[in-house]
């Protein structure tokens, strides 16, 4: 089962080249999870001890106002990295994730992962580094979803 | 060079500020020896649109340039004159002269992966190549249809975009900025479609046309991707009077886009696009 | 060949005989324009202009003053011959809209009379040539250009003076015309004799020199001819070396020129209105209250006028110095790429007529400089920059 998802991480972008050894460790800090159509993966507010590979399905990141209707702002699919607060103090959820469809996903276990990184800073350097990829592409879509292209001007 | 009267077939309301009109060349009228000849349009290509005493507009053809009874155009009301051409209605005219401009390269892209990448009301353009590519399906590798709209409101062509989706041969992918409630697809900036497009990346072909933003980030994802710069191209807009290349409005560095574009290829643009006030 | 003093004149009423419209310079409001010629040429004889950056100055030589009977003692008219072949506003067509929505479009009919130029500088005539292949001969025809320039007689007077701001030596343009006039004409006045050497360049120009009877011209005139551009072309002060400009201006979209130059220049457009090539249009579409009459207007614009480049997001070039490095690069730079040739001629109105006195031969040597320096700190950054 590790060798399973050591592969499936080695073919991502956030984690590929990494030595296998590290590779075979992060696994280890993985487990398959399932979610319905509707449930909350995590919400606003909550500790951050883990974050997801998404296998099939469509998870939407979600905020709640007090009143009011969710606003969606962003949908993730299957391939995509969920969850980078469990890497960043303060350690909670910014936002909400739902599973739109049902999801199949593989969860890592973050609290063992950032103890792992504290006693070995060169892994947690390099899970810093790929994580910041993630953080970094999502605030560039989210920054060009901000600026309204297709907006009527004026 | 002389308009030609064109008279309005019929007429579609897109979203609640883009409309699509159908045309036909009015035949049962002297046209003066000096007017522009009906040219068949290649996909990528446009036409001056004239609003009688209000002015005239560059609209890039939005139907099957393979059809030479009927000449379509969709737009956007942004102004006085696509306002009042917006307003047109079946049984009325409008002047035409064209069409002008490069095309998309679809005799180039002959045997390769296609990714269309359509931003808002750059879907318009767009639409003529994929009906060559569809007409022409046996010719090309993985078709990817890539769209991003504001809203699902503002999306253009949907009955056409299910029609599309239903297909086989033909991978749509859609997003929105700002979703709705009812809106069950993707929500985030078109280029995050870009990812996921079936393509070999070394050789692919991509046509990218939107807000002139959108282009440079969707070009710069696909290139993040592995694919040439030569061969990913964009469709670009600049200020025209003429369409000739005699008014100067429409330079972009020496190019004039209305003869030299608008659709170039990203290797020749890049540098230009990413000067500021060039 | 060799005409007599008053040959400006007899062609100029053989020109309006023959049906032409005679256009040649004149002194009006304290310059020197072309203008249609009525009756009797009223050639400037005499005046003679000063010129610097931002400053004309007219005045006429005092009878005493032997040079006072020069026909062409001035160097070039405030205005070229731009607007005679591309009007500053001319209607494009006119289009009705019958009660029933059908639509009629008649375009605008050419002039009926053809052009003479009588005393076109060998720069604006090069800006003719120039201006013919930007509008002529790169694509898409402008026929209300070629319906005037077709059949237009282009009567050249060489320069046998320069003004501080002429830099067609360097420019390849002048102060002597090789070709692409039907007459050239260059004035000798001295002690003995007041004429002009005459040459033909087309069989109209022959035809020319016959009915007027010009009669050979000595070897000893022809010398002086060569003399005579050899020393204007050394007095020029000012220079352009277009091939350096040319490849500065292809990478220099960054270079700081643009804000130095951007504190001084107005943007009011003065130079393009000027430039015997500048060939930018604006359409205006009109039509009467009614609703049944339209028409198209064309008119001159300028690079420089803010909404030039606007597109329905805004405006693209919106800074000063945005929109002073699109005409000099298109001028000096890009439109060789478009064209196959520089856009400049050398005539220098830009200078005199800029307020602020920008000069376009100073701003293409900053280009070279700066251009130069930025590659050697490229090259200094071990070829990383």
């Amino acid at each position: 089962m590790i060798k399973d998802v050591s592969a499936l991480l080695a073919a991502h972008p956030v984690f590929a080249g990494m030595a296998s050894d590290r590779l075979d460790f992060v696994a280890g800090c993985g487990w398959n999870v399932q979610f319905l159509a509707g449930e909350a993966i995590f919400r606003f507010g909550e500790h951050a001890d883990r974050f997801f590979m998404l296998r099939s399905g469509t998870v939407s990141i979600e905020i709640r106002p007090p009143t009011g209707p969710t606003h969606r702002i962003e949908t993730l699919g299957a391939g995509e990295v969920l969850g980078w607060s469990w890497l960043y103090p303060p350690y909670t959820w910014q936002f909400d994730a739902r599973a739109m469809t049902d999801v199949r996903a593989t969860a890592f276990d973050g609290t063992c992962l950032r103890d792992k990184c504290e006693q070995d800073p060169s892994l947690g350097y390099e899970l810093m580094k790929r994580f910041a990829r993630v953080v970094t592409a999502r605030l560039q879509a989210t920054r060009l979803q901000l600026l309204d292209v297709y907006g009527t001007p004026g | 060079m002389l308009p030609r009267p064109y008279r309005v077939l019929a007429r579609r309301v897109d979203t609640r500020d883009t409309v699509t009109l159908e045309l036909a060349p009015v035949r049962d009228r002297q046209a003066h020896r000096l007017a522009a000849p009906h040219g068949r349009s290649r996909p990528g290509q446009f036409n001056m649109l004239y609003a009688f005493g209000v002015g005239e507009v560059p609209i890039s053809v939005s139907g099957d340039a393979a059809d030479r009874g009927r000449l379509v155009h969709t737009i956007r009301s942004v102004g006085a004159v696509s306002e009042a051409l917006c307003r047109l209605r079946p049984g009325d005219e409008l002047g035409v002269r064209g069409p002008f401009g490069t095309a998309w390269p679809v005799a180039e892209a002959e045997g390769q992966d296609v990714v269309i990448v359509a931003g808002g009301i750059g879907l318009a353009p767009l639409r003529p190549a994929l009906y060559h590519l569809l007409a022409q399906r046996e010719r090309y590798g993985h078709v990817s249809l890539l769209y991003g709209a504001r809203r699902p409101e503002e999306m253009l062509y949907v009955d056409e975009l299910k029609r599309w989706r239903s297909r086989l041969d033909l991978d749509v992918l859609v997003t929105v900025d700002k979703a709705t409630e009812n809106w069950r697809g993707a929500v985030g900036f078109v280029t995050t479609l870009v990812r996921r497009a079936e393509m070999a990346a070394g050789s692919a072909v991509a046509m990218v046309c939107g807000p002139e933003l959108m282009m440079r980030y969707a070009a710069a994802e696909l290139l993040g991707r592995g694919m040439a710069a030569e061969r990913v191209h964009v469709s670009l807009e600049r200020n025209m009077k003429c369409g000739l290349g005699l008014c100067g409005h429409c330079q972009l560095g020496p190019s004039f886009v209305c003869r030299d574009g608008p659709v170039f290829s990203f290797a020749s643009v890049r540098d230009l696009l990413q000067t500021p006030e060039v | 060949m060799w005409l007599e003093a008053d040959a400006p004149e007899r062609l100029a009423a053989l020109l309006a005989d023959r049906g032409y419209r005679v256009i040649a310079p004149r002194v009006r409001d304290g310059a020197l324009v072309v203008a249609e010629v009525d009756g009797a040429a009223a050639l400037p004889t005499g005046w003679y202009d000063e010129t610097g950056p931002g400053r004309y100055r007219l005045a006429r030589r005092p009878d005493s003053d032997p040079r006072a009977a020069e026909r062409f003692g001035f160097t070039i008219a405030a205005q070229a011959w731009k607007p005679f072949l591309h009007p500053p506003e001319v209607r494009l067509l006119r289009a009705e809209r019958a009660s029933g929505g059908s639509l009629r479009f008649t375009p605008e009919p050419p002039p009926e009379r053809p052009l003479a130029f009588l005393g076109v500088r060998p720069c604006d005539l090069a800006a003719i040539r120039v201006q013919d292949r930007a509008l002529t001969a790169s694509g898409a025809e402008d026929d209300v250009y070629a319906g005037r320039r077709q059949g237009a007689l282009l009567i050249v007077v060489e320069c046998g003076r320069a003004n501080a701001t002429c830099f067609c030596a360097s420019m390849g343009t002048g102060p002597g015309a090789r070709d692409g006039f039907d007459l050239a004409l260059t004035e000798l006045l001295d002690a003995d004799r007041h004429g002009f050497l005459a040459r033909a360049g087309s069989d109209r120009g022959r035809a020319l020199l016959e009915e007027l009877g010009a009669r050979p011209a000595s070897d000893l005139d022809l010398g002086e001819r060569q003399r005579l551009l050899d020393a204007t072309a050394r007095s020029m002060t000012r220079q352009v070396d277009g091939e350096a400009t040319r490849a500065a201006l292809a990478a220099g979209a960054e270079l700081p020129m643009w804000g130095s130059v951007a504190e001084r220049c107005l943007t009011c457009g003065n130079c393009t209105l000027v430039c015997p090539t500048c060939f930018c249009t604006t359409v205006r579409d009109t039509s009467d209250v009614a609703g049944g009459e339209a028409e198209r207007w064309r008119s001159w614009d300028s690079c420089f006028g803010l909404e030039f480049s606007a597109i329905h997001g805004g405006t693209v070039r919106s800074s000063a110095a945005a929109r002073y490095r699109q005409w000099l690069t298109h001028k000096l730079g890009s439109w060789h790429q478009q064209f196959g040739e520089s856009g400049c001629v050398g005539c220098g109105r830009c200078i005199v007529w800029c307020p602020v006195g920008i000069d376009i031969t100073a701003e293409a040597a900053t280009a070279v400089r700066q251009a130069a320096r930025s590659a050697e700190t490229a090259a200094g950054r071990g070829g990383r920059g």
